[in-house]
């Protein structure tokens, strides 16, 4: 009786159950202040009331100290190198060609980084503690988005040791 | 084997949309309102950190990694997570607690529900194969298990309004819920079906919030100085996910549950249940034994506000609310998860024995 069934029985190795939700996504209190005031060209973060750090983007609390973060604080877009990829494959759905460089980024008057790209050098000159500024788009392509930078372009400035990534004030850095 | 004790409890309001908050806005309110509770700082005050949530609501995976962002967890803090109800992060906490492994843990639940279709990403959280190609939604399913105790005589339509009439009626004293008001029983029936035979009165609503526990070891709680309530017993029991094997009529995992927790070992003066549906309340209240001597969701339950992974954790912390203030000695409080209450979880507390 079982050997027939499996006899007449197609095997079957998938099915087809596609999912579609829609949600109407917010990205909370704090992204969305930030997310305002990057489509006016400007970054901003927000301070910890405890530690101080200063978070970007912000996301509304020190996740260090588990405290709310209210304060707001203007960034430059001047930033330093904290790290970096080369990357080397395509990526479905980026249209970006490879080889191109992706990287930690800490904007001056912030301690935390965010991922950007970055052009405008040869990839092997990329370094650690490079001091890099955010090239952005035409004024009229501004949207609530950090696409707003086409990506980040080597400064002729003085390298920042490791130890001083990530504390560089919003005024810059001399070396 | 140690005592564990609840020995504080917050939640916030349930409203039917949260606006801008993500999950961190969601839960910082509710933990600092713990930790004032309680009188610690912050999670690094306390042995372990367990929350409850479900990435689905959000439509964000590892959305509940954000929440951690609530904590401040440098120096780093012991943590885990369910993807569930944050009663069984209850539970878990329990398990690390009578390990001998932490004496004393933050408990909390957050979802916020408004950004989806709750009904059909529920159900598509928890069956994505083979009930999901016919894009079978939890109101659909509830419905059909009403349409089977209305069928079999094991319920009436009356029944399920007066159900509903109780809540909107509790939930008066509740400052937390999203739907109260002296509603009688005429005006439920007077409503017009939603998915037959459930009217909208008979569904919980869509909520946003989150809520909070501290437990502890009984010595951690008189150490604290703090009054507090015993958890006694705590068992979960789940059915097979196949709706169509169940007896949907029956809540056979609850009444296991219940009898593993020792509920039957001692008077039930107040049961919070989880009934996201009005005719599932009849269903648990039958599974649990309950009788006239039993006041049901005296907070309106989840028919008042549903905190999709917190209001589990929250019908314990409002049975240990009435312990502490004295309303009540003993308590039962349940949680569910999966359609038609496919897997529950039973909690009994008590009155600290010093208290009685």
């Amino acid at each position: 009786m079982s050997e027939q069934t499996t006899e007449n029985t197609d095997v079957i190795t998938g099915i087809e159950a596609p999912i579609y939700l829609k949600y109407n996504f917010t990205a909370g209190a704090a992204p969305a202040r930030f997310l305002t005031q990057v489509k006016e060209g400007v970054l901003t973060g927000q301070r910890c009331p405890q530690c101080a750090q200063v978070y970007v983007p912000p996301r509304g609390s020190c996740a260090a100290c588990g405290v709310p973060t209210e304060e707001e604080v203007v960034l430059s877009d001047k930033a330093t190198v904290q790290s970096f990829t080369i990357v080397s494959i395509p990526i479905p759905g980026n249209s970006i060609e490879p080889p191109f460089v992706v990287a930690n980024l800490v904007p001056d008057g912030a301690n935390i980084s965010f991922i950007h790209l970055m052009s405008e050098c040869d990839n092997a000159d990329v370094h650690i503690g490079q001091r890099v500024q955010g090239v952005w788009k035409p004024q009229e392509e501004w949207g609530y988005s950090m696409d707003n930078i086409r990506y980040f372009k080597p400064l002729d400035e003085p390298d920042v040791p490791v130890e001083k990534i990530g504390k560089i004030p919003v005024e810059g850095w001399e070396g | 084997m140690k005592e564990i004790a609840i020995v504080g409890y917050q939640q916030s309001d349930a409203v039917s949309d949260a606006g801008a908050c993500n999950e961190v806005e969601l839960i910082i309110p509710v933990i600092s309102k713990v930790y004032d509770q309680v009188g610690i700082k912050n999670a690094q005050d306390v042995d372990f950190v367990c929350s409850g949530s479900c990435d689905y609501l959000q439509g964000a995976a590892f959305a509940f990694v954000m929440g951690v962002d609530a904590l401040g967890a440098v120096p780093p803090i012991k943590e885990s997570h369910v993807e569930m109800d944050a009663a069984w992060a209850l539970y878990e906490s329990m398990l690390k607690i009578r390990m001998g492994h932490a004496d004393s843990a933050l408990i909390y639940g957050f979802g916020k529900s408004s950004p989806g279709e709750l009904p059909i990403v529920l159900s598509q959280q928890l069956d994505p194969y083979y009930l999901a190609p016919q894009w079978v939604d939890t109101i659909s399913l509830a419905a059909m298990q009403a349409r089977l105790m209305l069928d079999k005589g094991l319920i009436s339509e009356q029944d399920m309004a007066e159900v509903v009439s109780r809540s909107r009626r509790n939930a008066l004293n509740n400052p937390h819920a999203q739907l109260a008001g002296d509603v009688s029983v005429q005006d439920v029936l007077a409503q017009e079906t939603y998915v037959s035979p459930l009217r909208k009165a008979d569904i919980c609503p869509v909520s946003d919030g989150a809520s909070a526990m501290v437990i502890c070891t009984v010595e951690k709680a008189k150490e604290w100085g703090l009054p507090y309530a015993v958890i006694s017993g705590i068992d979960h029991c789940i059915e097979t996910h196949n709706p169509g094997m169940r007896d949907l009529t029956d809540s056979v995992s609850t009444r296991k549950a219940a009898e593993n927790a020792g509920v039957h070992n001692g008077a039930v003066d107040v049961a919070e249940l989880y009934a996201p549906f009005s005719h599932q309340e009849i269903i648990l209240a039958r599974a649990l034994g309950l009788g006239d001597a039993t006041s049901v969701n005296p907070s309106g339950g989840v028919l008042a506000g549903n905190l999709m992974m917190a209001s589990g954790l929250s019908r314990i912390g409002e049975v240990f609310n009435r312990i502490v203030s004295g309303e009540a000695q003993r308590g039962v409080a349940h949680a569910t998860s999966g359609p038609c209450l496919q897997h529950n979880l039973v909690t009994v507390i008590e009155q600290a024995k010093e208290a009685a």
